[in-house]
């Protein structure tokens, strides 16, 4: 099966290990994640002036150039795959502004296109029971708090991915993997997000609610689904321990970079310079 | 021959501005037929009036054109002087060269000349047509049905009960009482609400004109205003086949009262899933509880005694994008209250609420709202609570204080959520039995907000309690006498008359296909299979004229707006008109 894939700036660079580890693990179940040629900017934020049609321009000549391929897209930055997704919704259900902004970008799309994230492929197309099957690396043990954000479930009705209140998209995910997924209240925070770039201690505290709470109720490892959320719970931590004696860091992997593992992939592959709390401690406590 | 009359009105420069009013009578007056013709500044004045009048007796007039505003204006004000001089009042018919002419040509006079004289002349065509009327006649029965027992209903029942009319009422529950039999006390003065509901629902019980069905629900209504057939379905309570019967009465109350906006729906607060987040309603419950073992308030996990209790007011309130767009009205008062009680119950307790604004509309409910947060401890904190969690044994909150700009970060035993008040279940099939209407949130719609506050838009079915809109027992109360003398009025009838502009029907044309039968928005058809012909049901019909378009044997026919009339107006309008376009200004 072969799904047309749309990466993102971020993965290309400083989310590159999200990227190899989707992709790896995809080659385990059976699908290959063929990436869009040419592929332009997602747009970064969806414009939520409903007359700001401009910002819709790159990220439906995304949809129109995927549609050309097929009817699905595949995502996994959580960010692209929101813009994406709340495009396509409002390509699905307003034919006045498709009908302007594909005249403007001067390609037809017909809104016939369906935005999937990763997460998504596993639980709807897959099928979570079928990725247990080819685990290979019980996970047995392994307390994890799954991390979700803001933005990959946010708005409920246009994402239409899971209960942004009570999730359990990643909890099923990891429970699959034999894991066991750690439930707390932080887990659909805000991380701080782009606050970190003129108020890093903004971003520090967030990040610090959400590690503090993950730790809190037993947790020896957070997954995330988003570069930016990547980069904060990780990097804030630099920050948390200088401010707090004692503090004990929480190793931070994308969520693919720990299926990959699980599925049969060289845990050598997580480079323990791009974190800032190595992992490898945690994943050989558990014979991986 | 008729001696026709016409009356046209300048309505100060609004029409005569743009219309030469003396050039289009003179040319009027040139018309056969024409008896009579004249102009006047303010022809719907009583001097106006009067020149209508003295036309009609002086002049042997037989029809009427009044040229003037629309007919929703003055139609009526015109039938009416020509009944007082012994004219039948659907005689008359208004040009409407107002609205449809002066206004909308106010640059073209020329123009706008014509075309009122063309409108004027078909309807002429028209009037000559219309046939002297009588209002239809309907006899009342002097019954009510009353449906939903809450206090509302209650309150409804009684008033008709005393004025000596048999009163019919349906209650869904075993119980009669509503939602009052889960208040532990009133606002503003702590009344137990059992005190307010007992004596009631006893008198209720004990009336000899009132025949109560409990467990009962309405399951199918015919007829109309005066004289309505409702089947009443009586659950047994041994697991047989409901009982059925059916009740004869002439006015309906529609008192079905409210239901509370589920906290399954509030997720950021963890409704549903966290036992101590409960509803306004619930918390009423653990007051109660309190008052009659005289123990403080516990809270529904551990029945521990509480000690920080967060009260979240418009939860699924004035959120018009997430749940609902209006006002609850009541949650601002019985919040206060419940946190005034609570502070009583469990002294020593911290009572918070989160609010947006604090809306105090009812009498001596300001002062004791006030009083309440100024005396009693109880802390107000402007702003929106974003989400609780289970942290340990308690509930924590994030909020912010709006007014200082600080987030703030809670610890609480329980948290009471003033879910928005919605119509109860069950509304949609009561509105559509009833055909009383509903608005975009499922409250009964009144008649008129102003002036027609207790009538459905269905004659004789009225309105009372929160089911037209949250509500109080104060206004409730004060809603369900208002609509109890408003039956009065009309049971005070022998008989009612209606207007007569309906739908008639040629039963040589009919083949009784049937076709007009579901159109018919107001159940007025029938097919009388014995006669071979589709009967109108005068009393119910409206003259929409919905089946005289579907009708394909052209059998049905409006009184008064017969194909004939309506194909002339045309006819005589466009053989003056010709080609002539005319451009609309608005």
């Amino acid at each position: 099966m072969n799904y047309t894939y749309f990466p993102g700036c971020t993965l290309y660079t400083k989310g590159k290990s999200f990227d190899d580890a989707g992709k790896a693990a995809g080659e385990r179940l059976g699908f290959s994640l063929e990436e869009l040629p040419s592929w332009t900017c997602c747009g970064a934020t969806f414009p939520l002036a409903e007359d700001y049609d401009m910002a819709l321009a790159s990220p439906t000549r995304v949809l129109a150039h995927s549609r050309q391929r097929g009817d699905k897209l595949v995502t996994l930055c959580a960010v692209c795959h929101n813009v994406l997704k709340r495009t396509n919704h409002v390509m699905k259900t307003n034919d006045e502004r498709r009908a302007k902004v594909t005249e403007f970008i001067e390609e037809p799309y017909d809104a016939g296109l369906e935005v999937l994230h990763y997460l998504e492929v596993l639980r709807d197309e897959i099928g979570f029971e079928a990725v247990a099957g080819k685990v290979q690396k019980n996970l047995s043990g392994l307390r994890v708090a799954p991390f979700y954000g803001c933005l990959l479930l946010r708005p409920k009705a246009e994402m239409a991915m899971d209960d942004p209140d009570a999730p359990s998209i990643f909890e099923d995910l990891l429970a699959a993997l034999g894991a066991e997924p750690v439930d707390y209240p932080m887990k659909a925070e805000c991380c701080g997000a782009f606050q970190v770039v003129h108020s890093d201690a903004m971003a520090t505290r967030c990040s610090r609610e959400i590690i503090a709470s993950a730790r809190g109720r037993g947790a020896e490892l957070l997954v995330t689904a988003c570069p930016l959320c990547q980069f904060n719970l990780e990097d804030r931590q630099a920050e948390m321990a200088r401010g707090e004696q004692g503090f004990k860091g929480l190793p931070v992997l994308y969520f693919t970079e720990l299926l990959d593992v699980a599925l049969g992939g060289d845990p050598d592959r997580i480079d323990p310079d791009k974190h800032h709390t190595d992992p490898r401690p945690v994943l050989q406590a558990r014979g991986l | 021959m008729n001696r026709i009359g016409v009356f046209l009105c300048w309505c100060g420069s609004n029409i005569a501005g743009t219309v030469d009013v003396h050039r289009v009578i003179e040319e009027v007056r040139k018309l056969p037929e024409v008896a009579h013709a004249e102009n006047y500044m303010y022809m719907c004045s009583d001097p106006g009036q009067d020149l209508v009048k003295a036309a009609i007796r002086d002049k042997n007039l037989t029809n009427l054109v009044v040229a003037s505003c629309s007919p929703r204006m003055h139609e009526n004000t015109f039938r009416k002087a020509a009944a007082s001089v012994g004219l039948n009042p659907y005689l008359v018919e208004i040009a409407n060269v107002r609205e449809q002419c002066s206004w909308v040509h106010q640059q073209q006079k020329d123009v706008a000349t014509r075309k009122a004289y063309n409108i004027i002349k078909a309807t002429i065509e028209k009037v000559k047509r219309n046939a002297a009327l009588e209002a239809i006649r309907v006899p009342v029965t002097k019954r009510a049905l009353v449906v939903g027992a809450g206090i509302a209903g209650i309150t409804a029942a009684l008033d008709l009960a005393d004025a000596g009319f048999e009163t019919v009422v349906v209650e869904r529950e075993a119980e009669i009482g509503g939602k009052l039999r889960r208040i532990s006390r009133t606002f503003p003065y702590h009344e137990p609400a059992d005190a307010i509901l007992a004596p009631r629902a006893e008198a209720l019980r004990d009336h000899p004109n009132v025949t109560l069905y409990t467990s009962s629900e309405v399951t199918a209504v015919g007829g109309y205003v005066g004289n309505f057939d409702v089947e009443v379905a009586t659950d047994p309570g041994d697991g047989g086949p409901p009982e059925t019967r059916t009740e004869k009465v002439g006015a309906i109350v529609v008192s079905t009262g409210y239901d509370l906006y589920p906290v399954e729906n509030l997720g950021e607060y963890g409704g549903g899933r966290l036992p101590d987040v409960i509803d306004g309603l619930a918390f009423e419950g653990l007051l109660a509880d309190s008052f009659r073992n005289g123990e403080p308030v516990r809270r529904p996990s551990d029945g521990r005694p509480v000690r920080d209790v967060v009260f979240i007011q418009c939860s699924g309130s004035r959120d018009p994008e997430n749940h609902k767009p209006y006002c609850s009205r009541i949650c601002c008062l019985y919040t206060n209250k419940q946190a005034r009680l609570l502070r009583d119950r469990n002294p020593g307790c911290r009572a918070w609420v989160s609010f947006m604004d604090v809306r105090t509309d009812c009498k001596n409910t300001e002062e004791y709202c006030q009083q309440n947060i100024e005396e009693r401890g109880i802390v107000y904190v402007r702003g929106r609570v974003s989400r609780v969690w289970q942290e340990g044994d308690r509930l924590r909150l994030w909020t912010a204080d709006t007014l200082t700009g600080e987030k703030i970060e809670l610890d609480a035993d329980l948290v009471v959520l003033a879910t928005a008040v919605v119509p109860a279940a069950g509304y949609a099939e009561v509105s559509s039995l009833l055909r009383a209407g509903v608005d975009a949130n499922g409250f009964f719609q009144e008649s008129h907000i102003k002036l027609r506050p207790v009538e459905s838009s269905t004659r004789g079915v009225y309105l009372a309690g929160a089911g037209q809109y949250p509500k109080d027992i104060t206004d409730t109360v004060a809603q369900a006498q208002a609509t109890a003398s408003k039956i009065q009025s009309l049971f005070a009838n022998e008989e009612l008359a209606q207007d007569p502009l309906v739908c008639r029907v040629d039963p040589d044309l009919c083949s009784a296909c049937g076709i007009c039968v579901p159109i018919c928005p107001y159940g007025a058809r029938e097919v009388d299979a014995l006669a071979g012909f589709s009967r109108v049901n005068e009393a119910l019909c409206e003259g929409c004229g919905a089946c005289v378009a579907a009708c394909p044997n052209k059998a049905c026919q409006l009184k008064n707006d017969s194909m004939v009339q309506v194909v002339g107006e045309i006819e005589v309008f466009a053989a003056e008109e010709g080609e002539e376009d005319y451009t609309c200004a608005c």
